[in-house]
């Protein structure tokens, strides 16, 4: 398969661009931060994301969706990237969605999948425990209770975990910390008994929660897919949200490059526009390479997800790895190079900068991807 | 089963039953690779009969077309046969400058007649050609070129010095920039010529080099006469050919670093040694696979800049971006070798280190982003040609 995109990825990526441009630029992420919004994001922009067909983008046709792929659903995620917008749409539609599609629970799912495509619910991954991303480590414990579970124990940085009506719960049912065997995944109520939620307002105007789970009973229906064999399907739920983040990142650090390269030049100094000193056309041209080598990995995972699943995990780790490191690189030279201005509130460019950030953080950074593929080539 | 399904299914097998096992090790060091010209020698039978059975198939230019001595192979079925070598460690049957400069200048600027004499020659291997472009005062500043063709009727007189000559002494033939008419402004007085390195005048002189090898020459010539249907292109219009060329020397070099041998991790195991499978020294660990993930996406974007070439959707000048990228990466590759190979391949002149080859290997690596346009050239060409930038 070639590594570009087909005629029908090309269209959705300019729909994309098109609604986003117009709907979600950056000044509606400032809005909703300076209005203290209690959400964070725009439910009315998540109905239109709903009628656009993005909530739904990869649950089939048959259940109300866009039945599309990986690839369409990351042109997507790198047009969020350009324009920072808040939504549900990583947890919930890519997430979310790709856990329940992967477990196929046929009954769960022609009652679930309708309303996750309709918009009409929020989906949250509750996975994280300590301040870095490590899924094997979880310690949450699930307790036979009952004909059920009892979930005891704390999660953190669960992203849209405080606007979330479902979240999927990774707890430890046998062994110990640091195994995968023993892990299982629970479909939780939001509101059921027992579970504290803390909104935590991030660096990037985005919204994650900490969660505390008090004994939260559940049914034994509330398991999605083996009990204390969740780990495949936590695995590949949590290697799509790297991949999308990835598309994300590499979306975002093209566009806080793009208004650095105009920046570079408009702004003049000593008479010339500063774009035409040599010290800066090459630093540019790096990040421009940077950025490029980047776009090719986030491609192929993508296309990895939608042809080869299982065999997608390390060129996910390389695009995600990859990913933050040119994002990083991009928006700390756009700071630098727009100098003051840069690092006033009143522009925009701060925003990339802090969304970059929880970027690199979010399910594993490049120093958690590096040892994925270290381990993954046996050193 | 489509297709190109069958086609991979097909040219895995035959690739298997074929590909000699010594040909399926990775490069040591260069002298492995094949070159082939009037005097190839071959390091094995082994690498003899590789060539022999991928000649049969003109699988040693895969996409060029079937009159000239190619594979005719479509795009697609081109980057199935380089996956399966890859998969399969197959190394490359035939190495030519032949094959990834000039063959591609000749299919664009070329005469049939110079097509059809020069093009097969190279598919075969016969004729093992150097590039003449460098000069002791043309550098990065390649268009003062200053060797002398001066119009003598039926031939061009050539008199001047080339350095850098990659491989001359070993060399059949040459194609080479030289000055057609001195009055014109620089890039417009260039002619670019082909000539046999056997023609009286010319001499060449190896350079040595900080890794005790001398893989360049200086190159001069004195009273060369060159037959004037030799020149490629129009008389003083060589430069478009020579910065075409350029372009594909660029993505040469940059995909030397995929060919360059076995993983990185692995090669610091065995040096090293583990600690339940992982490498005891952290940090070293880290920048591999700092290293490798870089170097796993450089593949990826190789692959993707040329579909997007094929689709018309990339800037050409993108070749600066990977022979920048491209060398970078190779000269990092080295390092992390020498620092897996700590003492031992600090070694001149003992079995431990091959001879010393880890060394000259990493000294070797240095001239990757001088040669083929600098560093610091490659990012003027992107500063200019895709950012646009002003004044650059």
């Amino acid at each position: 398969m070639a590594l570009v995109l087909n005629e029908e990825q090309m269209m959705v990526r300019d729909n994309a661009r098109a609604f986003l441009a117009a709907k979600g630029p950056v000044s509606h992420l400032r809005k909703l931060r300076d209005a203290r919004d209690p959400g964070g994001f725009s439910r009315e922009l998540w109905k239109a994301f709903a009628e656009m067909g993005f909530c739904g983008i990869l649950v089939p046709e048959a259940l109300g969706g866009s039945g599309l792929g990986y690839v369409e659903a990351g042109v997507i995620m790198e047009e969020i990237g350009r324009n920072l917008t808040p939504s549900p749409f990583l947890s919930t539609a890519l997430v979310g969605a790709t856990t329940f599609l992967r477990d196929g629970n046929s009954a769960r799912n022609s009652e679930l999948l309708p309303k996750l495509a309709a918009g009409d619910v929020v989906v949250a991954l509750a996975v994280d425990e300590r301040k870095k991303h490590a899924p094997s480590a979880t310690a949450l414990k699930a307790e036979r209770s009952g004909n059920g579970f009892a979930l005891t124990g704390d999660k953190c940085f669960v992203v849209d975990g405080h606007v979330a009506d479902l979240f999927i719960v990774a707890a430890r049912s046998a062994g110990a910390p640091g195994e995968t065997d023993g892990v299982t995944l629970f479909l939780v109520d939001s509101k059921a008994k027992g579970i504290e939620i803390e909104r935590t307002i991030m660096v990037d105007a985005h919204n994650a929660a900490r969660i505390r789970f008090a004994r939260v009973e559940v049914d034994a229906d509330a398991v999605i897919g083996e009990v204390d064999h969740g780990w495949p399907l936590l695995e590949a739920a949590l290697n799509v949200g790297r991949a999308a983040v990835a598309a994300e990142l590499a979306g975002l650090g093209e566009e806080a490059f793009g208004r650095t390269l105009a920046y570079l030049k408009e702004r003049k100094q000593f008479g010339q526009p500063i774009g035409s000193f040599q010290a800066l056309q090459h630093r540019a041209a790096h990040v421009f390479t940077e950025l490029e080598i980047t776009q090719a990995a986030v491609l192929k995972a993508l296309q990895m997800l939608d042809t080869d699943f299982q065999r997608a995990p390390m060129v996910v780790s390389v695009a995600k790895a990859r990913a933050g490191a040119s994002a990083t690189l991009a928006v700390g030279e756009a700071v630098q190079m727009h100098g003051g201005i840069g690092m006033t509130d009143e522009f925009d460019i701060g925003f990339f900068m802090k969304r970059a950030r929880v970027g690199q953080e979010l399910f594993g950074d490049a120093g958690f991807h590096a040892d994925r593929l270290a381990r993954l080539q046996n050193y | 089963m489509s297709d190109l399904e069958k086609f991979r299914n097909e040219t895995r097998a035959w690739l298997k039953a074929n590909c000699p096992p010594d040909m399926r090790l990775p490069l040591e060091v260069d002298e492995d690779r094949c070159w082939g010209g009037r005097n190839a020698t071959f390091k094995s039978a082994g690498q003899r009969l590789w060539l022999e059975r991928m000649l049969a198939r003109g699988w040693t230019v895969p996409e060029w077309p079937k009159d000239y001595g190619g594979g005719g192979l479509s795009r697609e079925e081109g980057k199935i046969l380089r996956a399966e070598m890859r998969k399969l460690g197959c190394r490359s049957p035939l190495d030519s400058f032949g094959i990834w400069m000039l063959g591609p200048a000749l299919f664009k600027y070329g005469t049939a007649a110079q097509k059809s004499e020069y093009l097969p020659q190279i598919a075969r291997g016969e004729i093992r050609w150097c590039q003449g472009y460098s000069e002791p005062n043309a550098g990065s500043d390649l268009a003062s070129l200053a060797t002398r063709a001066e119009d003598r009727g039926d031939h061009f007189l050539v008199n001047g010095q080339k350095t850098w000559t990659s491989y001359a002494d070993k060399a059949d033939w040459i194609f080479c920039l030289v000055r057609t008419d001195p009055a014109a402004p620089k890039h417009l007085g260039i002619s670019f010529i082909l000539f046999d390195m056997k023609t009286p005048g010319v001499s060449t002189k190896p350079i040595l080099l900080i890794s005790g090898k001398s893989p360049f020459c200086e190159t001069f010539f004195d009273d060369v006469r060159v037959p004037k249907g030799h020149v490629v292109g129009e008389i003083n219009k060589g430069w478009e050919v020579a910065k075409y060329l350029l372009t594909h020397e660029r993505e040469m070099i940059s995909a030397i670093g995929l060919t360059a041998g076995r993983p990185l991790g692995q090669i610091a195991a065995e040096s090293l040694g583990t600690e339940a499978g992982i490498l005891a020294d952290g940090c070293l660990r880290a920048d591999i696979a700092r290293f490798e993930i870089d170097a796993f996406a450089f593949q990826l974007a190789l692959e993707r800049t040329g579909d997007l070439l094929q689709a018309k959707q990339a800037n050409p000048a993108i070749s600066s971006m990977l022979k920048y990228y491209g060398a970078e990466l190779n000269k990092r590759r080295h390092e992390l070798v020498m620092s897996a190979g700590g003492s031992d391949a600090l070694e001149w002149e003992s079995e431990r280190s091959g001879n010393g080859e880890w060394a000259r290997g990493w000294l070797r690596t240095k001239g990757n982003s001088i040669e083929g346009g600098t560093n610091e050239v490659q990012l003027n060409v992107i500063a200019k040609r895709i950012l646009e930038l002003p004044g650059a």
